[in-house]
């Protein structure tokens, strides 16, 4: 638990020291996934340690925006006066936009991998939790 | 004796014990009626728990600054469980490999749909042109999101509310919306979801099916380096 956090964190700092010296405009979490993620290729596998600490934090990956979202106190506001356009088109933007994703991707993918065509494709749900119509 | 009260108030306002453990309680009453209530999607524990803390921080007088000096302890952890879903990610590195050219074109397309759909929404119903600038990074972890919407000139800590509103308005209807324009493929099913609504997207998908949420990973990495890289481009070519 401590190792992986540490090796998380590592990764985390030499992505943000990359994004900075190189002047990247990608943010230094998102190089040091790319960096773990190359060095589990090059380890080939997975140590149970890692694959445990990262299963439990991303299990409570939604809890790490409360924060954020709390922010919203602050701008009460402005979402008041613009509340129509803005509700519109966080509603209409994210549903268009997981929609266009997901039919365009299945549609790729039968056409790459018909054997997809059976559903739904590879994978199980998790234990115990899922229910039809409970499908992401 | 309300002196006492008092002490343990300024202690307690000024220590970030109060902000951290308002979360985590919060937090877990958003979970508890999540199970409780039949795991509706809509009931979502993060828009319980944002609703909860609020609420306590509006009747308590309680900034939402002094609260964030607490609670940026879990904020923090956003960047480590970003790195972190490099393991789900090989996991199914398999399948991933086998899609790499469906993955490319439809995260291309379905990036560029969201945030050109959000402007385009923000300005038909008559939005400002702040409001309009913090939507367009909306998709993205708002690490990107945020560092996105300052390089074009949004406000970031706007375009936050908007991430986090956009992953819950994904976790709420996401599941239908899939299902009405019948898309059954696991992997299409958690990209749609990582791509259009980042991490509280991606722990949607997790949460249902484990490529699900690979894929979701994926999509948000994946759709967090293309908004980074194309959307301020985007900008400087439009508005000059």
């Amino acid at each position: 638990m401590l190792g992986t956090l540490t090796l998380l964190l590592l990764c985390q700092l030499a992505g943000e020291l990359a994004a900075r010296l190189l002047h990247l405009p990608v943010p230094g979490p998102v190089l040091g996934m790319l960096l773990l993620f190359a060095g589990l290729l090059l380890r080939g596998g997975v140590p149970a340690a890692v694959q445990e600490t990262a299963g439990g934090l991303l299990r409570h990956l939604s809890l790490l925006f409360v924060p954020a979202g709390v922010g919203v106190m602050v701008h009460v506001t402005r979402l008041e006066t613009e509340a129509l356009p803005i509700i519109i088109a966080l509603f209409g933007s994210t549903l268009f936009g997981i929609a266009v994703t997901a039919k365009l991707m299945a549609f790729l993918l039968s056409r790459i991998d018909p054997r997809l065509e059976e559903e739904p494709a590879a994978g199980k749900p998790l234990a115990g939790k899922s229910a039809e119509g409970d499908r992401a | 004796m309300s002196d006492d009260l008092h002490q343990i108030w300024v202690y307690l306002s000024a220590n970030p014990l109060a902000g951290l453990t308002l979360t985590l309680v919060a937090y877990q009453c958003g979970l508890w009626l999540f199970e409780k209530l039949g795991r509706r999607p809509v009931l979502n524990p993060v828009l319980i728990a944002v609703v909860l803390i609020a609420g306590v921080l509006s009747l308590s007088g309680i900034d939402y600054r002094t609260y964030f000096d607490g609670a940026q302890f879990v904020h923090f952890l956003l960047g480590p469980a970003t790195v972190a879903l490099a393991v789900p990610l090989y996991n199914q590195f398999q399948e991933v490999r086998r899609s790499a050219l469906a993955l490319v074109v439809a995260l291309l397309v379905g990036s560029t749909a969201s945030a050109l759909s959000a402007v385009a929404l923000v300005w038909a119903f008559g939005g400002s042109a702040v409001t309009i600038l913090s939507m367009a990074p909306k998709s993205v972890t708002s690490p990107i999101a945020m560092g996105v919407s300052e390089q074009i000139g949004g406000l970031p800590s706007l375009t936050a509310v908007f991430v986090i509103i956009t992953g819950i308005v994904a976790a709420s209807l996401g599941t239908w919306v899939l299902n009405l324009v019948r898309v059954k493929d696991w992997r299409a099913r958690g990209f749609g979801m990582g791509v259009a609504a980042h991490g509280i997207g991606t722990a949607r998908a997790l949460q249902v099916n484990e490529v699900a949420g690979a894929f979701a990973g994926l999509g948000m990495g994946l759709n967090g380096l293309a908004t980074a890289l194309l959307l301020p481009t985007l900008y400087h070519l439009i508005w000059g």
